[in-house]
């Protein structure tokens, strides 16, 4: 297996910045700071200049590159495509090589390939508490998103399930005959904090007759580390994910958690040939879903009497991977939803997995923007497709004093399978 | 190096958080879209004018260069701090003050986003053309200093034409106010058109009033495939005689539309030897008949089919085309020289023959491209910097265009300014008695040349 790409690899990439500004109408951190340290073309330039020697590691400099969500927004908009996720990356990495981990990446790094912890603490908590989350400074995989000691008291948590979801369910739930077989990964999210949106994929997969897989070798995706500049915690996963996800024949595996999508897809890519197999075969659910027809089949159900507005946030790690159409297209075709397109659906909630713990407060203003759009919308409800959205984007709405719940689609597709099974 | 004294000075004048000699934010506040670079001293935030004067009246004192910045997104090098000194960012002055809808006038703060800006605006049903191609992330402060231009103007005019009046901060410290929000006032000299464009030489944007217009009811794009430049370039003449401006009137040449193609999947049929893109905007039902009118006109010069967008996907997708070309053009070649000459709408065809004769001659590939409907093309130069001899050739490339465009009664800028990238040519345009014109002006101004120095001018 390859390596992930060190800073020194991305010298050609970090030329191809041609400095023109264009990142800075996209990059959600420089939205709320508007400092040049923030935005791509400011990092690309540090980047250089630690390469060159021209810079050392000080404060300013490790603040701008901890001032990144990864969202990828900037790339996707670039003119000459530099992709500034993949270089801030690896300076984090850089970071960590020269001075080694931060205290906080430690912990991420010493967790996540350990989820037997996370899984006692869930039987054993029930609420996710503040209080609890300092007395266990070695949980999981969710700790890397949210360690306690960092994380804000006036920040909303969801409740951590006490039974994780991939505990709840044998490995392979069988569909019908000469239907589709798929593997699902949960990803940290689902498994620990809403189960209910693991429920509700195995329901819909359930409805169109398809075999489920639920690999239990699985882990993290490894997103949370490759933030942290943990470089060989995310090797260390993405081993163990390829030897759990191939190890039974499917025909794709499904995630529902966007930065999954990402991880398995997208950051894997770059360890190789070997991968391929992982890589190429992993699919969003809303993709799996309309390619398999789900569309039409809902779009067949009678509407309900009594609808609700609901509107989609896309997440950024499925919408820079194009992934804009299908979620949109299940959610409009639900019977008891009422569609309405928000402003900028497509900008970054806040969350960027570490980056809300480091700066919960950039965080929570790039949240406030994304809470006055969904206001506008006159939405009930946002859905999106993502359990850290959903979780950042409750945030902010409650921070903003507003009524809207967010949810994970999924959730509202089960209500409405749950109805069609009611009027049999 | 400043002194401890100095930084403690601006602390206390914008606040400590706002003041950083940090390597990293000096590197940050290094360069522009030139992609040269030059480190200042210390970059400074500023958040009210008076702090802005307050500083201004230090440096002068102090004989301190400052250098205005917006979103440093310029290509002629406006922003960079060539001498060392205090960058003056200017992104923290951002407030839309007032949108004043019964005098179709607003007044805004200089770090303000364009598009913000016209967004803001047209959710009340009004209009601020300018449309420079950096628009999502440029200032108007930024916009106004240097005159930025873009593909609405053939029909509404520049930058400078929407502005009424401005507050700023002159090099000595004083502040000041030109023009205002009346639609006409003659008292003194013009120095709102005169700072229009003055590249931050003169004095620093603090405040600008600007005209507004009512957002036009709908818009109309149209793409016209031609067999030849002529072709294209006639079109342009005839739309005019035929008495219609159209909103945006954006050519690309043959050479633009094979690395568009290389690039992308462009669907253009290779008989396409040059192309327009027109769009038209006003009352719903006057903009089709417009568009007919136009397909119509220029049909007989060599048309090779004309794609009208029914739907706003449909134009979104023909603007794309246009969107394209920046990306597409390094994809063919990694370097590139963007020169924005401008010359009388009606030899646009000859100077685009004056272009492929100094690329044949050179043999560097030049691309074409841009508003054809006010004359102003964006020769791009394009070279790859890594092999022996090229860069001279593209330097050799770059004077006999703004020369060929002089000879034609044209300019060697339409919209980006000088900067410092354009002052080694400044004397093909300028006299010596036109210099030393505006190098008076400069001196009175700003007796201790500390405001943006080294701008424009030559260094003598």
């Amino acid at each position: 297996m390859k390596k992930l790409k060190r800073l020194d690899e991305y010298q050609e990439e970090i030329a191809q910045c041609v400095k023109c500004g264009a990142c800075r109408a996209h990059c959600p951190a420089f939205g709320a700071e508007k400092h040049e340290g923030r935005v791509a073309r400011g990092k690309i330039a540090l980047a250089d200049a630690l390469l060159k020697g021209e810079v050392d590691l000080e404060d300013k400099f490790l603040l701008d590159m901890s001032q990144c969500l990864l969202c990828g927004s900037c790339c996707a908009q670039c003119p000459n495509n530099v992709p500034t996720d993949e270089i801030v990356a690896a300076t984090r990495r850089e970071i960590a090589r020269r001075r080694g981990l931060s205290t906080f990446a430690k912990g991420v790094a010493g967790i996540l390939s350990r989820p037997e912890l996370m899984n006692l603490l869930a039987k054993s908590g029930g609420k996710l508490s503040t209080l609890l989350f300092k007395k266990l400074p070695q949980s999981s995989g969710l700790r890397l998103r949210f360690p306690a000691p960092f994380i804000s008291a006036d920040r909303t948590l969801p409740s951590l399930a006490s039974t994780p979801f991939r505990e709840r369910y044998p490995e392979k739930i069988a569909g019908a005959a000469g239907r589709p077989t798929v593997a699902f990964f949960t990803g940290c999210g689902i498994n620990y904090m809403y189960p209910e949106v693991g429920v509700a994929l195995l329901k819909a997969l359930q409805f169109i007759g398809v075999t489920v897989v639920i690999p239990a070798g699985q882990g993290c995706c490894g997103l949370p580390a490759v933030s942290a500049g943990a470089g060989e915690v995310v090797e260390q996963l993405a081993e163990q994910n390829l030897k759990a996800l191939t190890a039974t024949p499917v025909d794709c595996i499904v995630t529902a958690c966007a930065s999954c999508h990402a991880g398995l897809g997208k950051v894997y890519q770059d360890f190789g040939a070997e991968f391929a197999p992982l890589t190429a075969n992993v699919k969003d659910i809303f993709v799996f879903l309309v390619e398999q027809g789900l569309v039409e089949k809902l779009a067949a159900l009678p509407k309900a009497a009594k609808r609700m507005k609901v509107t989609y946030h896309d997440p950024c790690h499925l919408r820079t991977q194009g992934i804009t159409k299908e979620p949109r297209a299940i959610l409009k075709a639900l019977p008891q939803v009422d569609y309405v397109e928000m402003e900028d659906a497509g900008t970054c909630c806040g969350l960027g997995g570490t980056y809300s713990v480091y700066h919960y407060d950039t965080a929570k203003k790039i949240g406030a923007k994304k809470a006055g759009f969904i206001e506008e919308s006159g939405a009930a409800l946002v859905a999106t497709d993502c359990p850290g959205c959903i979780m950042q984007l409750q945030d902010a709405v409650n921070h903003a004093g507003q009524q809207q719940r967010a949810v994970h689609i999924l959730s509202l597709l089960m209500e409405a399978l749950e109805e069609v099974r009611e009027d049999k | 190096m400043l002194s401890e004294k100095i930084i403690k000075q601006l602390q206390r004048i914008v606040g400590a958080e706002y003041v950083s000699t940090a390597k990293a934010d000096l590197i940050c506040y290094s360069y522009d879209a030139t992609q040269q670079q030059y480190l200042p001293n210390v970059v400074v935030h500023p958040g009210r004018t008076e702090e802005v004067a307050q500083l201004m009246l230090l440096a002068n004192a102090e004989k301190i260069p400052v250098f205005p910045r917006g979103s440093g997104s310029g290509f002629t090098g406006g922003s960079l701090p060539i001498a060392g000194g205090i960058v003056l960012a200017m992104t923290r002055l951002d407030r839309i003050v007032e949108i004043d809808a019964d005098n179709l006038v607003a007044t805004v703060e200089p770090g303000v986003v364009t598009e913000q800006f016209q967004k803001a605006v047209e959710k009340v049903g009004l209009f601020y053309p300018p449309d420079p191609a950096s628009l999502k992330f440029s200032t108007l402060g930024g916009n106004v200093a240097e005159c930025a231009g873009g593909p609405r103007c053939v029909k509404y005019g520049v930058t400078k034409d929407f502005i009424l009046g401005l507050e700023i901060v002159t090099p000595t410290g004083d502040i000041i106010r030109t023009g205002g929000p009346t639609m006409k006032g003659v008292v003194g000299y013009d120095l709102t058109k005169l700072m229009c464009g003055s590249e931050g030489t003169l004095g620093i944007i603090t405040k600008i009033i600007i005209k507004l217009l009512p957002l036009p009811e709908a818009k109309k794009t149209m793409l016209v495939l031609f067999a030849s430049i002529d072709g294209a370039a006639q079109a342009v003449s005839a739309i005019i005689r035929g008495k219609i401006i159209p909103t945006t009137l954006e050519f690309m040449d043959a050479a633009t539309i094979a690395c568009v193609r290389q690039a992308t999947d462009l669907d253009v049929p290779e008989s396409a030897k040059a192309l327009l893109i027109i769009e038209v905007d006003g009352d719903r039902e006057m903009i089709d008949k417009q568009a007919q009118k136009i397909a119509a006109i220029v049909q007989p010069l060599g048309v090779v089919e004309t794609r009208i967008a029914e739907t706003s996907a449909e134009s979104e997708a023909l603007w794309q085309i246009r969107r394209s070309v920046s990306a597409s053009l390094r994809k063919v070649n990694p370097d590139k020289f963007n020169e924005d000459i401008c010359v009388p709408r009606s030899k646009v065809p000859e100077m685009i023959r004056k272009v492929e004769a100094i690329s044949a001659e050179l043999g560097i590939s030049i691309v074409n491209f841009g508003h054809a409907g006010d004359g102003n093309i964006h020769v791009n130069v394009m070279i790859d910097r890594k092999r022996p001899g090229q860069l001279e050739k593209a330097e050799r490339a770059i004077e006999a265009v703004f020369k060929g465009a002089l000879a034609l009664g044209g300019t060697m800028s339409g919209e980006h300014g000088v900067g410092i990238m354009k002052s080694p040519y400044i004397n093909l345009e300028l006299s010596a008695e036109a210099q030393s014109y505006m190098e008076t002006i400069k001196k009175a101004l700003d007796p201790n040349n500390v405001l943006n120095p080294g701008k424009i001018f030559l260094q003598r």
